[in-house]
């Protein structure tokens, strides 16, 4: 499953680097993004919605790594 | 593809606008939505934006809600919003501003003139009609006047493909209302730095918008326009990173000698995000207490990794003890400890705070 390292980058970067790996991918093809910025729980779920790919999942690790998993638009 | 009244089929002419996610953009992109224009935003990161670092590295900043600002304003108004990256580019803006800095390292004319030519070329690759921007005539001292108003337009390669919605009725006609694209009439005539016109709108269309205090750009920030001058000044030329900018957002920055500094996590959520550098720089901590992560900027050997120590322990919380063990780790993990008394409080320079 394809994976984006995000961790140590702050806002707005996450979603900038969420959505050229997306470009990379093809449609109904899924990504998990490994955040560190809290911020990101709330920026990638919106550019998702606005973008119409899917959030599969979202949570916080114990170790306060934010994870997301995404489905790409079909 | 819409009908006017005599079933002539008109195309519905679009409109790229520049979205900060504070309040006239988002009025400027609002206004354009309800005369049926087809609109998606453009946000340009420089490294220097306000929006997110400060928010998302504190921890303090965290208990509050954490969001994107421009994202926010797009899901407001429906439509998509191109975040991008213009790190790299943006460095000749900074650095050789045609038309000079403001008030400290603020390049406002060029950095308003180079982000409306990327909307443009963003807009002539996407096949989109025209640009609109927030812009009010007079609301900011050096890009929002009369006479670079048109600077701006000409620089930009945009010309009369720029559209400034708020103050449209006081500008020439441009190209979307001459064209019938827009209609100028529901336009405004704003000028100033009066913004309850503004905020009324707002209020009344239910919008939310971002007030960030002291401005969006890190730029025109006294403290951080001192900070980037230090760095240019010990490098000994005007250059920076990625990495340089950041680390300039974060953290306390003592410069006890003029061959290296020490940037001090002031808290929990800034000492987290120094952590994603303590492999490119020596770093230090208390070894036996809770206490800041200090990276080590420059060159420091023997005594000066003591003082930096010293002036680390000061801020943990042993610093009112004789003795504290301080572990110091330079980059490939090579680690050492220092026993050393923490600088006191009373005798650390004022002049080495940046």
């Amino acid at each position: 499953m394809p994976h984006l390292d995000a961790r140590h980058l702050l806002c707005p970067m996450p979603v900038i680097r969420v959505s050229e790996r997306v470009r990379a991918l093809a449609p109904g093809e899924v990504l998990t993004v490994a955040c560190t910025d809290r911020g990101a729980l709330y920026d990638i779920p919106v550019w998702c919605r606005l973008e119409g790919h899917e959030v599969l999942e979202s949570r916080v690790e114990p170790t306060g790594e934010v994870s997301i998993v995404i489905r790409v638009r079909p | 593809m819409v009908m006017d009244s005599g079933t002539r089929p008109q195309v519905q002419r679009k409109a790229v606008v520049l979205l900060s996610g504070g309040l006239d953009s988002l009025l400027a992109a609002r206004m354009m939505l309800d005369q049926g224009i087809h609109v998606e935003g453009l946000n340009f990161f420089t490294g220097f934006c306000v929006e997110g670092h400060t928010h998302a590295v504190r921890k303090d900043r965290q208990r509050r809600a954490v969001r994107n600002s421009a994202l926010h304003a797009a899901e407001q108004l429906g439509i998509r919003l191109h975040i991008i990256d213009v790190i790299d580019a943006y460095k000749d803006v900074v650095l050789n501003p045609r038309h000079g800095y403001g008030a400290h390292l603020n390049p406002c004319i060029d950095c308003k003139a180079f982000m409306v030519g990327k909307a443009r070329e963003w807009m002539e690759a996407h096949g989109f009609d025209f640009i609109v921007t927030g812009e009010v005539l007079g609301q900011r001292p050096k890009s929002q006047r009369r006479d670079t108003f048109p600077i701006i337009a000409r620089e930009s390669g945009a010309f009369d493909r720029l559209l400034r919605p708020l103050s449209a009725r006081l500008l020439a006609p441009t190209l979307p209302e001459r064209e019938g694209w827009v209609d100028r009439e529901r336009l405004l005539n704003l000028s100033g730095r009066n913004r309850k016109p503004q905020i009324g709108m707002a209020q009344a269309g239910g919008l939310a918008y971002a007030q960030p205090a002291g401005g969006c750009c890190f730029l025109t920030d006294p403290n951080y326009a001192r900070k980037l001058r230090d760095l240019w000044s010990t490098r000994g030329e005007r250059r920076y990173d990625f990495d340089d900018i950041m680390l300039l957002k974060i953290g306390r920055h003592i410069r006890p000698r003029p061959h290296f500094k020490l940037i001090i996590g002031r808290e929990e959520g800034e000492n987290h995000f120094l952590e994603g550098y303590r492999h490119r720089f020596v770093h230090l901590f208390a070894a036996d207490a809770n206490g800041p992560l200090a990276l080590v900027q420059g060159e420091a050997h023997g005594e000066d990794l003591t003082l930096a120590a010293a002036l680390t322990a000061r801020f943990c919380q042993q610093r009112n003890a004789g003795s504290v063990r301080m572990t110091i780790v330079r980059p490939g993990g090579f680690a050492e400890q220092r026993i050393v008394t923490p600088w006191p409080v009373d005798q650390l320079p004022r002049e080495w705070y940046l």
